[in-house]
């Protein structure tokens, strides 16, 4: 008799566990970033607002990238994902177009899609909304005010860029240029020559080094990604030449610290990389909860960020502006 | 598949007593890759419990087929002791010329034949150089492989080129439940097995891979051969640029981007011994389902990049040294 109540309490407490294990695997939402490529310190940043948003929020969270940004390697990562029974899927696209048919294919399964720091320009009805740190729109005007106010708005300057293709440099050079052509405060500087480092330290040293051989009355260079930067400066700090030539542009703070606090570069500008997954992660919870309706003109609530509006296009940012990093604040900046 | 050893390559001496038959069939390259194929299979069972399924899988190798059809041909190319490496390049220049022409109005059945043309084209200039010229096929083909994929950027820019809708997704289109670009994968292996394995164009082919001069002497049209080959190479080649345009709906220069070395892997993982003379198709099929397993199992587990290339490295090593060991001891 004993033994009897003894088994049939066994086989309750063992049905309890079971069930409540199956309830809880069933229950955390999955969330996956896909990045561009592995070994890029800038992603690490945008994982980290991934991963604390998810341990608050009580979502599984997982990172993956391919091992070269080309065109289409995303594409398997993508799949798999799906067969994973993701819910959400976060990426920040290698191509505009080449993922359409795969997002499709995704979306058709109720995941939702979002393009995190780069979107898919001209085919953003394949995508569910996407996540910028800050209106790309007026990158170019900025960065352009930034080295005019470095060097007095007078003198010849440069670019050293990503890639030729870079979608996002190319669209704020082209904003940089405008700039400088119609607007008269900017009517002395001229640009004398924009250079491509293929966002790799090598290329874009040497880019960097031809710029000062071939324009020796050089001011100022905008280097719009954080590989050149980088590069450019060492090599005004190498050359000891920072009081003739001015580098800006956009930096992480964490690789740009030495130098400003040597003096080699005076300021540089970029978003919070960060806050782009924790509010990437927020947003998705919020739409699969119903709490978020994914509609233009919608806001919603972000601890830490405030109130965000999802502005036309379904698109999404952290910040209104670039954040300037200087002497004075670039200890408080820990990405 | 095929018995390699031609007779009349045989040294007169006495004929040694036949191996066993199990013997025959286990000493031999394809069962490693089938041995490697089915551990594979397991190992990803194990790696991630989102991988045994047979539509995924499926799904998975239409992203690697276009390279798995071109692979059959290069294996051919292969074994006649010749080298490709400009074919994923030709994909991507054939892809955009197709999708240029289709831009600027031309109807779609003209705009495909133009790619397709384009390719074959593509595939004789290689055959032009290498057999009028006589100089190596590698060389060539890494200019042509250089070459071919410039053009395709002159043509197509540093845009994409968007694709008719009613041209989009033949990846999507499924005969039995199995997607098309699988199912064209195996019809062109069972066509190409039994053309190498069964016709005496099949034996030629393994002669020239073998001893070219041998060859010739014995009255094999050794060019000929070599340029219909080139040449299938290059048409098959547009015929995956195509697919792959039809997959992602728009075309690009770098579509195809490194895939030469991806065809090679299969080639050499199936067996096909880089020096000609040896190969079979079924080497080739199978290795293709082998890299498609080992690979998606990897990415389904969430495996970091770095120990993706890693385990391809191995593999690759490791069918090297089995092949090379198998003809070593066969060349007995």
């Amino acid at each position: 008799m004993l033994k009897r109540n003894l088994l049939k309490s066994l086989i309750g407490v063992v049905s309890v566990v079971a069930l409540t294990t199956v309830a809880f695997a069933a229950d955390p939402v999955k969330i996956v970033y896909i990045g561009k490529n592995t070994g890029n310190p800038y992603f690490d940043s945008i994982t980290g607002g991934f991963k604390d948003a998810c341990k608050s929020l009580g979502c599984d969270f997982e990172f993956v990238a391919p091992a070269t940004a080309e065109a289409t390697s995303q594409i398997p990562f993508i799949e798999a994902q799906v067969q994973r029974g993701v819910k959400v899927i976060g990426i920040a696209p290698n191509s505009p177009d080449a993922l359409n048919q795969v997002f499709d294919a995704a979306r058709a399964k109720g995941i939702l899609v979002l393009t995190v720091n780069g979107d898919i320009t001209k085919n953003e009805s394949h995508r569910d909304a996407t996540i910028l740190p800050t209106n790309f729109d007026i990158v170019g005007h900025d960065q352009v005010e930034m080295v005019g106010s470095l060097i007095g708005y007078e003198g010849e300057i440069a670019i050293l860029s990503a890639t030729t293709e870079a979608p996002d440099q190319n669209k704020w050079i082209v904003g940089m240029k405008e700039t400088l052509a119609k607007d008269p405060k900017y009517a002395k500087m001229k640009l004398v020559a924009t250079v491509y480092g293929d966002d790799q330290p090598e290329k874009s040293t040497t880019e960097m080094e031809a710029l000062l051989s071939n324009f020796p009355n050089l001011k100022g260079v905008i280097a719009p990604t954080t590989v050149g930067i980088a590069a450019a400066a060492q090599v005004v700090q190498g050359r000891k030449i920072a009081d003739k030539v001015h580098v800006t542009g956009l930096g992480l703070p964490s690789e740009m610290r030495p130098f400003i606090k040597d003096g080699t570069v005076k300021a540089f500008q970029l978003w919070s990389p960060y806050n782009e997954g924790w509010l990437a992660v927020h947003f998705a919870k919020g739409v699969l909860d119903g709490k978020v309706k994914n509609e233009v003109g919608g806001k919603f609530d972000v601890p830490n960020l405030g109130t965000i509006t999802i502005n036309p296009g379904n698109s999404i940012n952290t910040q209104s502006a670039l954040t300037t990093f200087d002497a004075k604040n670039i200890d408080e900046y820990k990405f | 598949m095929s018995n390699v050893e031609n007779p009349a390559l045989a040294p007169s001496r006495e004929v040694a007593a036949p191996r066993p038959a199990w013997r025959i069939f286990l000493i031999r390259p394809e069962t490693m890759t089938l041995a490697l194929l089915i551990l594979g299979v397991f190992a990803g069972s194990q790696l991630s419990e989102f991988f045994l399924d047979i539509n995924y899988i499926l799904k998975s190798f239409t992203l690697y087929a276009e390279f798995a059809i071109v692979a059959l041909v290069l294996t051919m190319v292969i074994i006649a002791g010749e080298i490709d490496l400009s074919a994923a390049s030709n994909m991507a220049l054939s892809a955009c010329v197709f999708a240029y022409a289709q831009q600027t109005g031309a109807p779609l059945p003209i705009s495909i034949a133009i790619g397709l043309s384009a390719g074959l084209f593509m595939g004789l200039f290689n055959a032009f150089i290498i057999i009028g010229l006589k100089l190596p096929s590698i060389i060539v083909t890494i200019g042509t492989l250089t070459l071919y994929r410039g053009l395709a950027q002159i043509i197509a820019g540093d845009k994409s080129i968007r694709v008719p809708e009613s041209f989009i997704g033949i990846n999507n289109v499924f005969i039995g439940g199995i997607p098309a670009p699988v199912i064209i994968f195996i019809i062109l292996s069972i066509v190409l097995g039994l053309v190498l394995g069964t016709t005496i164009f099949g034996r030629q082919i393994y002669l020239i891979g073998t001893n070219e001069v041998a060859a010739r002497h014995a009255g094999v049209r050794s060019k000929s051969i070599k340029i219909i080959l080139f040449a299938t190479l290059g048409l098959t080649s547009a015929f995956a640029g195509l697919l792959t345009a039809s997959r992602l709906g728009s075309v690009r220069y770098d579509l195809g981007l490194g895939g030469e070395l991806q065809m090679v892997l299969m080639a050499m993982l199936g067996g096909t011994y880089i020096f000609g003379g040896r190969g079979t198709i079924l080497g080739t099929f199978l290795a293709a389902w082998l890299l498609v397993i080992v690979t998606t199992g990897m990415i389904v587990a969430n495996w970091l990049p770095a120990y993706q290339l890693c385990v391809l490295g191995v593999l690759l090593i490791i069918s090297i040294i089995a092949t090379n060991f198998i003809y070593s001891r066969t060349e007995r």
